[in-house]
């Protein structure tokens, strides 16, 4: 018994082991990929350690490429202001629908609980017309208004706020703080965990969005790096060792903020599958 | 008496007044607070939703300013005549058949396996979760280099004297190239949220089988599998919808074509063409959209139906 556990164990991990290795292949050939040269690159040899280590891919897409770094400004405004209006706004919501009772809160919460299931493709068009009408196309407000809320995150904020101390805020009202001074200075902070679950996700979505940008954005000035990323390849055809470099440089972010936030990562996402 | 009915009168009358100023006071900070999400609820959700019906029913012309021409039910129609359409639901068919069974069962498979209580289970864990993490336009950009005719995934092959592919160039296998990396993307994300719910299923379950001298296979098959149900569903619904909505692989493999000869050519991809790069056919894609999320919402119906009627068996 105890040996044929042993032997079962070991399989265990020769399949955990394979599958990791399946996953880092890419990620770390496309890594390699961005520290060799040209030649190289198309001499057809297969080697993850590069013959001649060099740095002038990365030199190329930021010193040679001047809208690279546009691209990734353009990124970081959309996603760092995106995702900080989400944070307020679904938080407001949130909380009104779990604390406040108004006329007309279930008509409200019920409606967001529909939007969750309406898919993109039907109200991209129509946003489309709204944005030119309003000459929002090529800016940043016309990538972020639109998804500064997020019915998903709101109704987390709302399970959230419904088991949230009640007694917090009675004290709080005594010291003569108003409903929305109270809701900045007391609330907001005991919400950190939930906030930094939301965070991570609603990032991740505007920081890797593909669609909306390709649509929103259409002067190459204005691109976000995916759709930069995109037209790099359009660009360079063969020159895989700058879009790889480009890809690097797009992903880290990402990674360090998950390092970082691992530990709400799986908050978030538990809370995403409980629904 | 006469008296203290009118202090009584009064005392009611001054609390429906405090009831009132409490009321008023609850709606400016309820819709206060709400405002916000109203807005982008009425002016970017639910006004485009109406809008997407109004406009289904015309042909739309975006010359400087939008011309519309009323057609009735003609976008509707015109689906069923429509060869790429056709096409193009045949591709998104294959590919949401293949891709969610064999996602779903991989996830399942990965997540049963790290939950066998082996070392190093954090460290696969973080590997595992890389492409969830990473973006479309990047993975279908790596994927797309080791693709290439003489790139890494061909090289190997070859060196294994396995037959090498056209990955990205035959029209027979792009689409199978772009569920391989799909597959590859997307199951790490459910494999984690099958491991959550795995911390949920009972050990006694597990020891009481193995008592009973049940194996490997049977206890997965009969306390894993079924416990775990509602989360399958959940996996297959999110699978579902994402992949009916294929869009960033399709574009960036073809260059927005949907090509080699129209075999990435998925349903979004197709709505985005005659949205944006044809004239006067964006009502049509209106149209095809409406189709999308009834065929969306049929599924997800049918899913549950059937998942439920599994139970109860």
């Amino acid at each position: 018994m105890e040996r044929k556990r042993s032997w079962a164990k070991k399989l265990l991990y020769v399949v955990l082991i394979t599958y990791a290795l399946i996953t880092l292949v890419p990620f770390v050939w496309a890594l390699s990929s961005s520290f060799k040269t040209f030649a190289e690159i198309s001499s057809g040899v297969m080697s993850f350690i590069p013959r001649e280590f060099t740095f002038e891919n990365y030199k190329q897409i930021f010193i040679e490429e001047e809208l690279f770094f546009r691209w990734l400004s353009n990124s970081v405004a959309i996603a760092g202001g995106g995702t900080a209006l989400n944070l307020l706004f679904n938080s407001m919501a949130g909380y009104a629908l779990a604390r406040i009772s108004f006329p007309g809160k279930r008509v409200w919460f019920m409606l967001i609980l529909a939007v969750i299931m309406i898919p993109v493709q039907v109200t991209m068009i129509p946003n489309y017309l709204i944005l030119k009408e309003l000459g929002w196309l090529n800016s940043y407000q016309g990538m972020i208004v639109p998804a500064m809320i997020n019915a998903t995150f709101i109704f987390m904020m709302r399970q959230f706020f419904i088991n949230f101390p009640k007694e917090l805020e009675e004290a709080a009202s005594l010291d003569g703080l108003g409903r929305f001074g109270m809701f900045l200075k007391v609330v907001l902070p005991l919400a950190k965990p939930a906030l930094a679950a939301q965070a991570i996700f609603v990032f991740m979505g505007f920081w890797n969005d593909f669609m909306r940008p390709l649509i929103i954005m259409t002067d190459a000035d204005m691109y976000t790096l995916t759709v930069g990323l995109n037209s790099f390849k359009g660009q360079y055809v063969t020159y895989w060792n700058y879009i790889m470099a480009a890809s690097m440089v797009f992903t880290l972010p990402v990674l360090v903020i998950y390092m970082f936030f691992n530990k709400f990562f799986m908050k978030g996402l538990s809370f995403t599958a409980d629904k | 008496m006469e008296r203290a009915e009118a202090g009584s009168y009064s005392k009611a009358n001054s609390k429906k007044k405090r009831n009132y100023t409490r009321l008023l006071r609850n709606i400016i900070q309820g819709y206060g607070f709400m405002l916000p999400t109203i807005l982008v609820l009425l002016v970017f959700i639910l006004g485009p939703v109406l809008y997407a019906v109004f406009l289904s029913f015309f042909d739309v012309t975006l010359l400087g300013s939008t011309v519309l021409d009323y057609t009735g039910v003609d976008n509707y129609l015109r689906i069923m005549d429509d060869s790429r359409a056709k096409r193009a639901l045949l591709n998104t068919a294959l590919y949401v058949g293949i891709v969610v069974p064999v996602q779903t069962f991989l996830a399942l498979f990965l997540a049963s396996t790290l939950n066998a209580g082996l070392k190093g289970e954090k460290i696969f864990r973080i590997i595992y979760f890389l492409p969830t993490l990473t973006s479309s336009a990047v993975l279908t950009l790596i994927f797309m280099w080791m693709y290439n005719q003489n790139g890494l995934i061909n090289n190997v092959l070859d060196k294994l004297n396995m037959p090498t592919y056209n990955w990205i160039g035959d029209p027979n296998i792009a689409l199978y190239s772009i569920m391989i990396m799909n597959i590859w993307a997307t199951a790490p994300l459910f494999m984690v949220i099958y491991l959550a719910a795995l911390q949920g299923v009972p050990k006694n379950l597990y020891e009481a089988a193995e008592l009973d001298g049940a194996n490997v296979l049977q206890r997965f098959w009969h306390i894993t599998v079924p416990q775990l149900r509602p989360i399958t569903s959940f996996v297959v619904i999110m699978g579902l919808i994402g992949t009916f909505q294929l869009f960033d692989q399709s574009y960036i493999f073809s260059g927005g074509s949907g090509g080699p000869s129209n075999s990435t050519l998925t349903v979004v991809l197709l709505i985005y063409q005659y949205a944006f790069k044809s004239l006067g056919t964006m009502g049509y894609a209106t149209a095809i959209a409406f189709m999308l999320a009834l065929i969306i919402l049929i599924a997800s119906i049918l899913q549950r139906v059937l998942s439920k009627e599994e139970q109860f068996n």
